[in-house]
């Protein structure tokens, strides 16, 4: 299991849905990934796109403005 | 058994993609979603940056589609390969800037490699024949299965049964008598069968799904190129577009102008490229300055920057003049009464 770390931060949805969405497939099952990202609709948006392809929300925060989820990688990883 | 047959769902967000992936999944096929992000897409943007819509829960209507029908979704970015069909559309534009059947044949297209690369049988869409004035014409219709590439591996279930026979529907692999008739404008079969399958609360946007359909986003987009004298944009200019109040004095420079706090606060992401100002004597917007304004144009900004802040009325405001590398100066303005601001600098 690797921890991983994702800076989203100043852009606008969809895009930090689509830059977690490739950083996802090149993980292992298991493994971590920190989003960081500006945007409030990614706490939202985020989570949704992690229930479709079968990764885990650990965590999703709002912290000094800055929207966090963390998710643990699924079985699905991998040809997005 | 039978082998499963997969298709690709070109997923917009809206109801008619939502409906054609549903009818798919009823007749047994494996469905997953794409969906393809140009950059104008009015999806989250706006949403994100205006502040006083956030009474209205945030969401992307293409996720929340693939999370009603339980579908996976796959989203691709395409905006730089998305600019060929936008500058210089074979097939022209519709009523604003919107190139919809070259976008169409570009996006099924697309969604063909990500067939062929994934080991999937066919594409489906959402299409009604006669719905839009363009691009769903009953004659256009073809021409985006063939300049797509797609061919007869392309089925448009809502309106299936008025079209040629798909080779999804040869083969068996669909049944063709459960595939719909839809034609023309009538959005009421939609509605219908939304209802039929417990589907509440999906997105209706009005005329397209992207920004090219709207009068004034195309007006501010059309601005740019001509003062540019060329075509070519980058995500940024055509987000900016979105964003604020445009106003062009002269044609050398140009001024955006904040709304409100959100839009001040994605605007002021853009203080390291701009020249940029706002008052400090009262509350007011952020301003950026795109052009070679000289300084008497710098002193009009001021002033109109001014005009939008609580110092309207205010006999003089102070306003900070910021440099792209930090540089800065204050001004002593008179704020533009609303009389002095010509209606054509409106953009
Ligand atoms: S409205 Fe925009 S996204 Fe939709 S088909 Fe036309 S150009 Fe493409």
């Amino acid at each position: 299991m690797h921890r991983h770390q994702l800076d989203a931060r100043n852009m606008l949805c969809p895009m930090p849905v689509i830059r977690t969405q490739n950083r996802m497939a090149t993980l292992s099952a298991g493994d971590i990934l920190e989003v960081r990202c500006t945007d409030p609709g990614a706490l939202r948006d985020i989570p949704s796109w992690c229930r479709i392809n079968g990764h885990e929300v650990l965590d999703s925060r709002t912290e000094d403005g800055e929207v966090v989820v963390i998710i643990r990688a699924g079985h699905q990883v991998g040809g997005s | 058994m039978d082998q499963i047959r997969r298709a690709v769902a070109l997923i917009s967000g809206g109801l008619d993609s939502l409906l054609a992936a549903r009818l798919m999944l009823d007749q047994g096929i494996h469905v997953e979603g794409i969906n393809f992000y140009t950059g104008f897409c009015v999806e989250g943007h706006t949403h994100a940056i205006r502040e006083r819509r956030r009474t209205k829960p945030l969401r992307n209507n293409a996720l929340w589609v693939a999370e009603q029908l339980g579908i996976r979704l796959h989203m691709i970015e395409v905006v730089e390969e998305y600019k060929t069909v936008v500058i210089n559309p074979k097939h022209g534009y519709g009523a604003h800037l919107n190139p919809c059947l070259d976008c169409k044949g570009f996006m099924v297209g697309k969604a063909r490699e990500w067939m062929t690369a994934h080991g999937f049988d066919f594409i489906i869409t959402g299409e009604v024949v006669g719905q839009r004035p363009n691009s769903q014409r009953r004659d256009a219709l073809p021409v985006v299965a063939r300049e797509s590439g797609a061919f007869d591996r392309l089925l448009r279930p809502l309106c299936a049964k008025l079209l040629p026979p798909t080779l999804p529907e040869q083969e068996g692999w669909v049944d063709r008598e459960k595939l719909l008739a839809l034609n023309g404008r009538n959005r009421k079969p939609q509605i219908a069968l939304a209802e039929h399958y417990g589907f509440r609360d999906y997105a209706q946007p009005a005329g397209g799904c992207c920004f090219l359909t709207d009068a004034s986003y195309t007006k501010r987009l059309s601005d740019l190129w001509s003062n540019r004298g060329h075509r070519q944009y980058d995500l940024d200019d055509i987000m900016l577009l979105k964003v604020g109040r445009h106003l062009r004095p002269a044609p050398n420079f140009k001024i955006i102008i904040g709304r409100e706090e959100g839009e001040n606060r994605y605007l002021s992401g853009y203080r390291g490229r701009f020249v940029h100002m706002a008052a400090t004597s009262h509350r007011g917007p952020l301003a950026l300055i795109q052009g070679e304004p000289t300084a008497a144009d710098i002193d009009l900004a001021a002033r109109l920057t001014a005009r939008f802040g609580q110092g309207r009325h205010a006999g003089m405001v102070t306003v900070e003049v910021t440099d792209p590398h930090g540089g800065s100066k204050l001004l002593e303005v008179v704020p533009l009464a609303s009389k002095e601001i010509s209606e054509d600098w409106y953009l």
